[in-house]
């Protein structure tokens, strides 16, 4: 079984006074698929780079499998990497795009026809083998891209918003064959993305970098479900902070009591959050948070209504009414009311814990 | 019967066409000007002096032009010729190739001000600086006079009025011709490339060999080609720096018309030259891209 255990030890690393990497300690199990999700300088790609020796960061230390990595040269590595607009040799065909890893280890030319073979059958590419890869299409490159980052079977797999380049279908199903192909060769990723949708499909953990730190570290349902702060909350679907009130030993919202299966922690600005989804049609006063809003207006969507509605405080969440809901469709300007179960009523706070 | 009967046509056809008609009409009457241009300035002279070529001296028509072509002392200057290009080309690849990439791995504003120093030789003209190697190279010139202050030779070096001086003035003249496409397609080159040829494996050498260079490949064609093109007709330089030693196929041409009034002998060398220039600058685009794929399965 190949290894691939990453150890990343307070890598720091500014450019001038901007640190973009502030101090980040990380450790990666062996055959993990781990997300580095942020917006776009919080340092998840200056983190990237460093793994794969293209940035020389300040200070810190990376171990793989044990071994320090810090001053190893690029191509001393080993590791294979699919960048964000793929970089194949447009000067090479297919074929020798894959090839060029083993060449350059002086792997045999059988040997080097068959593990090409192997790697574009892996990606459903192997029919496509003498085309200039200029011919490609995105989806095409992306996968030939692919083939040539685990062609030598690294122990690390390394991807640079592989899939920002595609079209939303395309990167949909890539997520799902990506992540089954992660399955299959079991090698450990490190996947950079901004897009949050694709961090909880693909990843077994995630973490969360803001302004060179991590700000959360955990699987996919814990980030989405218990977010540690304000700006993980929001970075996930289509959120909206809703301000709630110290009250005694707990909150309220809109003069109610809010009804909490989760302790908050004991900040004193505190934020509910709200996602349309985790909103019921029914529930009750004893039991239940309720949502008061206004609706806005109601637009026909095919499969369901989208309802605009404006929460207290100037807030406006938009939910979907499907046609099998055993609840009337409300029309604009009428008061509507929702629920959260304590379960779904989750508070946070602005910085993390 | 009814008037949709009659028209068969769909709607607004004839119209549509028409106005497609017009629209390449106007296009056309737009690049006319340049064409006109084109044709006043470069296919009527070079078809005069095509005319001119097939005239003898006395006037009638003959053959006697281009069969003087085959003499030894025309077959020698032009085997010259190639030889001078083909060595300045090179000299200047060699000299070119790594300014051109030091100047494409700098930062932008750094490279910027760097090729000031490649492109004001260009405001000078071609006859100040050839006089200047001139006073550089001769007997008594600051370069011998320098050598024998330093004691590395006691005689002076024979540096100008022979091959030595013509290919020092030449590549001097004709390096910011090789360099600027060159840095231009370098330039163009994404650095991600470099960072992919890492990651696969290859050592800084390698990736350079196996990825830069035949990246460059074309611009470094594009270069040499106009460069090689240019020294077949350089004129000034050879003349100068050469001292009558040098026979280039441009002097030949020069004296046929100036020592000899012969306009036909003249064209017929013209036009020679010509034809060679472009059949070697279809070779050269042909071997360029063999070489750029080739070094792509290397």
């Amino acid at each position: 079984m190949i290894s691939g255990a990453v150890s990343i030890r307070n890598v720091a690393k500014a450019f001038g006074a901007f640190k973009a990497l502030d101090d980040v300690s990380l450790d990666i199990e062996p055959g993990e698929f781990l997300t580095l999700l942020g917006p776009s300088g919080s340092g998840k790609t200056t983190l990237l780079n460093v793994i794969a020796g293209f940035e020389r960061p300040d200070a810190g230390s990376l171990l793989v499998d044990g071994v320090e990595f810090i001053t190893r040269p690029p191509h001393k590595r080993d590791l294979g990497m699919v960048f964000q607009n793929y970089a194949l040799f447009p000067h090479m065909d297919v074929f020798n795009n894959v090839a060029y890893p083993l060449k350059l280890r002086r792997v045999g030319n059988s040997a080097i026809r068959e593990r090409v073979k192997q790697a574009l059958d892996v990606v459903q590419m192997a029919h496509l083998s003498a085309r200039r890869v200029t011919e490609l299409s995105g989806g095409q490159k992306q996968r030939v891209a692919l083939a040539r980052a685990i062609v030598f079977e690294p122990k690390l797999l390394l991807m640079d918003e592989p899939l920002s380049a595609l079209d939303k279908n395309l990167r949909e199903h890539m997520q799902i064959e990506l992540k089954r192909l992660h399955d299959r060769l079991g090698m450990t990723t490190v996947y950079v993305t901004h897009d949050q949708q694709e961090a909880l499909t693909m990843s077994d953990r995630v973490a969360v970098l803001k302004s060179g730190r991590i700000v959360q570290l955990d699987t996919p349902k814990t980030i989405y479900d218990r977010p540690n702060c304000r700006f993980v909350a929001s970075f996930m679907g289509e959120t909206r902070m809703l301000p709630v009130k110290k009250s005694g030993s707990g909150y309220e919202f809109a003069g109610r009591q809010l009804k909490l299966a989760q302790p908050p922690s004991a900040g004193a600005e505190q934020w509910l959050v709200v996602r349309p989804e985790r909103l019921g049609w029914h529930g009750h006063d004893e039991r239940d948070n309720r949502i008061e809003g206004l609706v806005v207006d109601v637009v026909y969507r095919g499969d369901s209504h989208s309802i605009s509605l404006k929460l207290p405080g100037d807030h406006e969440i938009s939910i979907r009414h499907t046609p099998v809901q055993d609840h009337p469709l409300p029309e604009a300007g009428q008061t509507l009311t929702l629920w959260l179960t304590p379960q779904a009523s989750v508070l946070v706070e602005e910085a993390g814990s | 019967m009814t008037a949709a009967d009659i028209d068969q046509q769909p709607l607004n056809a004839g119209l549509l066409a028409g106005d497609e008609r017009r629209q390449r009409a106007a296009m056309f009457g737009l690049s006319l000007p340049a064409m006109l241009l084109v044709a006043l300035v470069l296919l009527v002279p070079f078809s005069w002096l095509a005319w001119l070529s097939l005239f003898d001296a006395s006037g009638a028509l003959s053959s006697e032009n281009y069969a003087r072509l085959l003499r030894p002392a025309y077959v020698n200057s032009f085997l010259s010729t190639l030889q001078v290009s083909a060595a300045v080309t090179a000299i200047c690849i060699l000299l070119g190739y790594p300014v051109a990439y030091l100047l494409s791995q700098l930062p932008q504003r750094v490279a910027q001000v760097l090729l000031v120093f490649i492109i004001l030789p260009f405001w000078t003209s071609v006859l100040v600086r050839t006089y200047a190697w001139l006073v550089l190279l001769q007997r008594e010139g600051v370069i011998n006079t320098w050598l024998k202050q330093l004691g590395l030779i006691s005689e002076s070096l024979p540096l100008v009025n022979n091959l030595t001086g013509t290919i020092i003035g030449m590549v001097h003249v004709m390096l910011p011709f090789l360099i600027l496409p060159l840095y231009a397609s370098m330039r163009a080159i994404d650095p991600v490339y470099l960072r992919a040829a890492a990651n696969c494996g290859a050592s800084p050498a390698q990736s350079f060999r196996q990825v830069f260079l035949p990246l460059s490949a074309r611009g470094l064609g594009a270069g040499a080609a106009l460069t090689f093109v240019l020294c077949l007709g350089f004129y000034l330089t050879p003349a100068l720096l050469g001292g009558g030693r040098v026979a280039m196929w441009s002097t030949q041409i020069a004296d046929a018309v100036s020592k000899f009034a012969n306009w036909g002998a003249a064209s017929a060398l013209s036009v020679a030259l010509l034809v060679v220039t472009g059949i070697i600058l279809w070779a050269m685009k042909l071997a360029v891209r063999r070489l750029g794929s080739s070094l792509g399965e290397g």
